[in-house]
């Protein structure tokens, strides 16, 4: 019995330390909680859970907030024009837009570099020459491109949207800021180089959305979410299908296995 | 018509062509087939050895179309990886289940290797199945350590930077190895480029390694839950049908775990910083290893003093290549007769802390190293070397073992009448 009782101890301990390890995982590299910024809230996303997929509305609006805010400082190097398409742009809408920027061309006949309007197929045009150029512009700060950032961030787009909203006028006591600076709760440090990008009126939405911070923040979130994960929607649904299939074709499997084993007992 | 040695015939005469020239046929009989006699009574831990083997297969055949798409050049490589993810047909699920792949492979090995270390496995005559399981996880660690640095990602990088770092500890020449393994005098290029080769190739040495494995295997045939050998017919059932079916359901089970990580959380076992392209003008606040390092992260880290003439930096990389290689001579560590924890009451405990110790030491791999971090990394690190030299070489001197059953028949038959179903 006291064997048993021993037994079982050391299991307990061990199954201890298997929850603790599970429950620690997915915080054990946690950078953010090591300097003292707050886990982000969750958001209740369109595209969260199993189910989830893009509010194509909010899609919109967020290519509305990227094109009139973000793309002063930011680039979105990784997509295309064409790939607006895929968030409900036409393609005519896709080469007005595409046709806004410039990019190089290939030379002249005379062999002179020659500037093109750009076409669907062409990357975003980013706002800076180099990143040089984009410290020189932002007081020796890099804005970070934003294809991926929905990916790159520890909390994802609950942290993005905290980050946006989590703008505080004046630091806390006991913190000085320097020239340029900005007080984020959610910043890791707090201390930002990006001043507050929304505001609430800062766009005037094409489809009549009454702009708040809030709502400014869930659509900018929601179109860089797709910006860096756009097989998300064709990923689960083919995941339930896979799924599914597993489901049965395991059950089947277990029916066989039963079925074969009982010849032996 | 038979074939020399071997009276295998089959009705189609176009087999029996074959197999007189080539006897394939009996050799897949023999080896998985019904002519393959294996313990009656092995539980579903024994299923993990051929789940690994699948998901070789699955990392082999995904990474040879990535490699199809991918550019091995610090220019392009992180931009070649997105590429795949958006433009590729399916690339996104190609990568998806390679990077998972990965987590689930290590998976899948530490669980078959806490199952031999329970059940005995590695005890004679099946020693150097152990060792090529041992050499296997060696070309598993690197394969996967140069694999995470061709997304040419921050941790990537960083990760290469800290790991190849570690050769500089070796004294005298240990400068002139990290410059030689670097191609250069940094991670650069020539660094990512020899990885892409050496992580195309090492995959094929591990596909060799299962094939001694195997074949080491299949002379002394599976252990099973009694530790005991197989006496009489009634204690082994052919491998076809039942271990066939048997693995097939358990790989069911396991296709809807990975799927459902594939599908639903891609990114669960990475790094956000690997989605920020390599830069080596910024250092991540904390850089940290793949999941599956973590545990010898953990050791390299705790050897923070010199010991005597060694100094720590040295002291943390032979404690960390010492954690794995002590485990190839695990067989004449435990020289118990006895195999199976189920008749070694005290062994049983310590394998259960020593469980416990492992996952302590992957958690304090993953914390940055400060606090109480330290102490507790140290003393489970203690604890593991304890756990080896001291603890298993006196309990296969003063355990007292419980009388294993007759023969695993009379197991089966006692368990059935006893406790149903309980394996």
């Amino acid at each position: 019995m006291d064997k048993l009782l021993n037994i079982r101890i050391s299991q307990a301990l061990a199954a201890a330390a298997l929850a603790i390890g599970l429950l620690a995982g997915p915080g054990v590299n946690s950078v953010n909680a090591s300097e003292g910024a707050p886990t982000p809230p969750a958001q209740a996303w369109s595209f969260n859970g199993i189910f989830g997929s893009y509010d194509r509305a909010a899609l919109k609006r967020g290519y509305q907030i990227y094109a009139e805010v973000c793309v002063s400082c930011h680039s979105l190097n990784l997509l295309s024009y064409r790939n607006l398409m895929e968030i409900g742009f036409t393609i005519d809408e896709v080469k007005a837009i595409a046709a806004e920027s410039e990019v190089q061309g290939g030379p002249d006949a005379e062999g002179d570099p020659v500037m093109r309007a750009a076409l669907p197929s062409d990357r975003f045009v980013p706002p800076f020459a180099n990143d040089n150029a984009a410290r020189a512009s932002n007081n020796g700060a890099l804005p970070p491109d934003l294809s991926l950032i929905a990916k790159a961030r520890k909390g994802g787009p609950d942290y993005l949207y905290a980050l946006l909203t989590g703008f505080h006028e004046e630091a806390p006591e006991g913190m000085t800021l320097p020239d340029g600076m900005n007080y984020n709760e959610y910043f890791p440090g707090h201390k930002i180089a990006m001043a507050p990008p929304l505001d609430g009126e800062t766009v005037e939405y094409a489809d009549g959305t009454p702009a708040t911070l809030a709502q400014e923040a869930h659509d900018i979130v929601t179109f860089l979410t797709w910006a860096a994960n756009p097989e998300l929607e064709q990923r689960k649904s083919m995941g339930i299908k896979v799924i599914l299939f597993l489901i049965v074709w395991t059950g089947m499997l277990y029916a066989w296995k039963v079925r074969i084993w009982k010849k032996l007992h | 018509m038979s074939t020399p040695g071997n009276d295998k015939t089959f009705s189609n005469p176009v087999m029996n062509w074959i197999e007189y020239r080539l006897p394939i046929f009996s050799f897949i009989d023999n080896s998985v087939g019904s002519n393959y006699p294996t313990p009656r009574n092995l539980n579903y831990w024994w299923n993990f050895g051929s789940l690994a083997g699948v998901v070789l297969v699955i990392m082999i055949a995904s990474g040879i179309v990535l490699a199809m798409q991918y550019t091995a050049h610090v220019g392009y490589a992180f931009e070649s990886v997105e590429r795949i993810m958006r433009d590729v047909n399916y690339g996104w699920l190609l990568r998806y289940l390679h990077m998972n792949g990965g987590s689930m492979f290590f998976i899948l090995v530490y669980i078959h290797m806490f199952r031999g270390m329970y059940f005995g496995s590695f005890k004679s005559p099946r020693e150097l199945v152990w060792i090529f399981g041992v050499m296997l996880i060696l070309a598993m660690m690197a394969t996967a350590f140069m694999g995470y640095v061709l997304p040419w990602g921050q941790m990537s990088f960083w990760g290469a930077t800290v790991i190849t770092n570690l050769f500089s500890a070796i004294p005298i020449v240990g400068e002139s190895i990290v410059t030689w393994l670097w191609g250069g005098f940094s991670v650069a290029n020539p660094t990512l480029n020899r990885f892409f080769a050496l992580h195309y190739l090492f995959p094929f040495v591990i596909f060799a390694l299962v094939f001694m494995h195997l074949w080491a295997l299949h002379i002394h045939r599976s252990g099973n839950p009694t530790g005991i050998d197989p006496k009489s017919p009634e204690d082994t059932i052919p491998f076809h049908p039942y271990y066939t079916i048997k693995d097939a359901f358990g790989l069911g089970v396991f296709m809807i775990v990975f799927m459902a990580f594939v599908f639903f959380a891609p990114n669960f076992f990475g790094e956000p910083d690997n989605y920020i392209k390599a830069n080596s003008m910024v250092t991540p606040p904390h850089i940290v290893p793949e999941w599956y390092f973590l545990p010898f992260y953990a050791i390299l880290r705790a050897i923070t003093f010199n010991i005597l003439f060694i100094p720590a930096k040295l002291g943390g990389v032979i404690a960390m290549f010492g954690a794995v290689l002590i485990l190839a001579v695990l067989p004449w560590l435990d020289r118990g007769k006895v195999r199976s924890a189920r008749f070694r009451p005290v062994y049983k405990q310590f394998f259960w802390i020593f469980v416990a110790d492992c996952i302590v030491l992957g958690i304090a791999g993953g914390k940055p190293p400060e606090g109480y971090w330290i102490p507790i990394g140290q003393a489970a690190t203690a604890y593991y070397f304890l756990h080896f030299l001291v603890i298993l070489p006196l309990l296969s001197k003063f355990e007292r073992t419980l009388a294993p059953p007759e023969s695993i028949s009379a197991a089966v038959l006692q368990s059935n009448a006893g406790k149903k179903g309980a394996s």
